[in-house]
């Protein structure tokens, strides 16, 4: 290891950064136990998943307190190594398959917010699935899931980490598919799961190549194989990788990341994820499945770092894609009338920021707005489901069934508008210190267009926001939420489902509702929701750049070391001019937004209902956003009907032309030669032949006949009696 | 050494497989001791890749649990067919392909 400062000191370890591996084979353990015996458990398994999630924060918090006094032991600005164990997993000929874990400050922060996450949404889940036919296997599922994620983290190698993605990838088809009675609900399922599985095929390229790039190198220089993540981190940066490689097996990565992540193209199989129950959509949404792809950029971000010329250059492929994304999801939103695509198009936006920061060189604002992130988002989706679950009949659409909720879910509506601001990234709300700080380390390190595409974003961001605020808990109580429960109840139900995909059904609640109307929830979702929202007001204080280097403590704690594992990187000074034009804008967004919706949905104002229908040029532009692009259109109309359109016609035309008609010229030849051949040879030579022959036979085979007893299991003995009798020989003769 | 062991458990296995579709009625068991009979031979390639030390054995194995994946799909398709049109699946009823 190569010294970057002269003093070094001893790094200090413990028994849970030594033990980190345990975080992930706690909850798998705990999904065998719920899938073999949950039925049979007084709680149905939820206690388990509970229990092993809890085991798990507790195992991260342990690792997290390890890991800064460990960086505290360390020298000014020496590496912090990290704790590396590894086991062999098999071995063939001379390679040398091994996983293990390698505890970092990014794992240890990501690994803290997803226990962290998962073990509110198992509290929530016990009380927004009670009754659920499948409760059981939902836990089981939830569980899993969070495994596969914090298996991902914890990885040493890339094989490790591929496990953890696919874990994820399947656990996702189960939970969004969760209620698959409803077609839609299953259609997402795998509409998820294939169009995840498309950028997955990049993750594959990707570690193969650079296994065989680099293990080579790694082998000579660190005594790891190219599977390991230090070793290709160290690889990438050393100079010495081919350049055009490095860049391919970016590339790929990136499609991975860019399937996973929800970013521009492959977004649009996360809007439809929302049919899945709330509690999954809040943990595949907020900090674990989609944050697997920007987190995989970060972890190898050496590879990305050398193979985009990230800070040589003024914009690059994930730069570009990452602006695209934060804009068009942004546009998207302003469009739904469903709670939770709101906020699914919103995740997408943000995580086009995240992309965007890494993108740029902004490594540390990126992985700390993963850190807040996952708290107001996740707090915002549980919120949607508070409201569904208590007070708008399970719908989701704010324009029918909700409407003036604040008073009568008073603690939902203060956690929703805390973490409201703090998605939109008002001072001094998280979001704030980490979207900000993208905005403006991508400035600083020369990506000034794509920081006016931070700015637009953070404008549409806050004023989307504010108009599914307005439309939820402001004006007039309308549908479900005003205690008005539309047609007789079954009916109600069915038609619901047809008009939106997301709508949760649950089977004991269809029977529950007549007697009550809109209220409050029962604690197990209110205390997630308050605990979220504590965090999302405070958690970005661990990070607070505009107060000095001291308050930078997530920076200290989480952001390697230049060496020669981890490339410069440069932060911006915090400059309270440009953060006044960022919170400028945002408030501008709000009181514009909010003025908008006041006049449009409560005053409903002439000049501005229905003038989408009036004005052709807008009109173009609200079919163009309803219709998401055209982009599911393009995917499964154009792409597939391709394929399956005029390849197959081509295939048949082949076929019909081609083949058959080689085929035909075949038969006719042989028909000549055939009746020349029918009346010399065959009826004079052959037929002689065959008659005695035939005859011979005939009295043969009465001879064998009963052995042909269509007894499948005589056949096999004789079969086998003669490969007995052949092996026999073969000894024999060898011998 | 090692690799002996390795051998007695694959014939082992081979054996109970064999018996499995010699002496069993049912289809499905039937199938279920085949890929008995497979999974023996697979551990006679590991085991021998092991001792060879090279790759060959574990691709043989690969692609053999892949194929064995293969043909339990088909033949128990078959036997879902069979049961539909017969209401049995005993290899004792069928056997209408007598000479």
């Amino acid at each position: 290891m190569i010294a970057t400062s002269e003093v070094m000191s001893e790094l200090s370890s413990g028994w849970f950064l030594e033990h980190a591996w345990l975080i992930p084979i706690v909850p798998a353990i705990g999904f065998a136990i719920i899938i073999l015996f949950g039925k049979k458990l007084p709680m149905k398994g939820s206690e388990i998943g509970l229990l092993s999630m809890l085991s798990s924060l507790v195992l991260s918090g342990g690792a997290a307190a390890q890991w800064i006094s460990r960086v505290n032991s360390g020298a000014e600005g020496q590496f912090i190594a990290p704790v590396v164990r590894t086991w062999n997993w098999w071995q063939i000929g001379g390679m040398k398959f091994t996983i293990g874990q390698s505890i970092d400050g990014l794992a240890v922060i990501v690994l803290v917010v997803v226990a962290f996450i998962s073990t509110l949404v198992q509290l929530y889940s016990t009380e927004y699935l009670k009754g659920d036919r499948r409760y059981t296997h939902f836990f089981a599922a939830l569980t899993l899931f969070s495994a596969g994620m914090l298996a991902m983290v914890v990885a040493e190698d890339t094989i490790l980490f591929l496990l953890g993605w696919e874990i994820m990838g399947l656990c996702s088809f189960m939970l969004i598919g969760h209620w698959w009675e409803d077609g839609a609900n299953s259609r997402a399922a795998l509409k998820a799961f294939f169009t995840v599985r498309t950028g997955d095929m990049g993750l594959l390229i990707g570690i193969s190549m650079l296994y065989f790039a680099s293990n080579e190198w790694t082998t000579k220089h660190l005594g790891v194989s190219g599977f390991s993540i230090r070793g290709i981190s160290a690889w990438a940066l050393s100079g010495e990788a081919n350049s055009r490689v490095i860049l391919i097996a970016a590339v790929a990565l990136f499609i991975a990341a860019i399937g996973k992540s929800g970013q521009f193209p492959l977004h649009t199989w996360l809007p439809d994820a929302m049919a899945g129950p709330t509690p999954v959509s809040s943990l595949l949404h907020s900090s674990t499945m989609v944050v697997a792809g920007v987190f995989l950029v970060s972890r190898l971000y050496p590879v990305f770092f050398t193979g985009f010329h990230i800070m040589g250059s003024g914009g690059n492929f994930i730069t570009i894609i990452g602006g695209i994304t934060i804009v068009i999801a942004a546009a998207l939103a302003f469009v739904q009338n469903d709670i939770k695509k709101v906020l699914a198009y919103s995740t997408v936006s943000q995580l086009g920021y995240m992309m965007l920061g890494l993108g740029a060189g902004a490594w540390m604002p990126a992985v700390f707005h993963i850190f807040t992130h996952a708290f107001f988002k996740a707090c915002l989706f549980l919120g949607a489901g508070s409201i569904s679950h208590s007070a708008s009949h399970h719908s989701f659409d704010m324009k029918k069934d909700m409407g003036g909720l604040r008073k009568v879910m008073p603690i939902t509506f203060a956690t929703w508008i805390i973490s409201t601001l703090a998605l939109c990234g008002v001072f001094p709300f998280s979001g704030f210190f980490s979207k900000d700080e993208i905005i403006d380390n991508v400035g600083h390190n020369g990506y000034q267009l794509f920081m006016v595409i931070g700015l637009i974003g953070a404008f549409m961001t806050a004023a989307y926001m504010t108009r599914a605020t307005y439309l939820t808990f402001f004006g007039e109580a309308r549908g479900a939420s005003a205690g008005i429960h539309h047609d007789e109840h079954n009916d109600a139900h069915a038609s619901a489902h047809d008009a939106h995909d997301s709508h949760d059904a649950h089977d004991a609640h269809a029977t529950d509702h007549a007697d009550h109307g809109p209220h409050e929830s029962g604690w197990r979702i209110t205390l997630p929701l308050v605990l979220l929202a504590i965090l999302a007001l405070g958690s970005g204080f661990l990070n607070a750049v505009p107060f000095g280097e001291k308050w930078e403590r997530i920076t200290k704690w989480v952001e390697p070391r230049h060496s020669e594992f981890a490339p410069e990187l440069h932060h911006a000074p915090f400059t309270w001019s440009k953060a006044g034009l960022s919170l400028a804008i945002v408030f501008v967004g709000i009181a514009l937004s909010w003025g908008i919706s006041t006049m449009l949905y409560t005053r409903k104002d002439k000049r501005l209902v229905g003038l989408t229908e009036r004005n052709s040029a807008l009109r173009v532009g609200y079919n163009f956003l309803m219709n998401k692009y055209y982009l599911d259109a393009l995917y499964e109309k154009v792409i597939v009907k391709a394929i399956a359109g005029p390849i197959a016609a081509a295939a048949y035309w082949f076929n019909q032309n081609v083949l058959d008609g080689i085929l035909h010229a075949v038969a006719r030849t042989s028909r000549v030669v055939a009746g020349w051949m029918y009346r010399n040879i065959d009826q004079r030579v052959v037929d002689g032949t065959v008659n005695n022959s035939g005859k011979a036979t005939k009295g043969f085979g009465g001879v064998l006949a009963p052995t042909q007893s269509g007894k499948v299991s005589q056949y096999g003995a004789l079969l086998f009696s003669a490969a007995a009798v052949a092996a026999l020989v073969l000894v024999i003769i060898n011998s | 050494m090692l690799v002996n062991q390795f051998l007695f458990l694959a014939a082992l296995l081979f054996c109970i497989g064999v018996y499995g579709v010699i002496a069993r009625k049912n289809a499905v068991l039937v199938l279920m001791s085949i890929e008995l009979i497979l999974n023996a031979v697979n551990l006679n390639f590991v085991a021998f890749a092991l001792r060879n030390g090279n790759a060959d054995g574990h691709t043989f194995a690969l692609y053999i649990i892949a194929i064995a994946a293969a043909e339990v799909g088909v033949g128990l398709g078959l036997v879902l067919l069979i049961f539909r049109n017969r209401r049995t699946i005993s290899l004792d009823d069928l056997s209408e392909m007598k000479g």
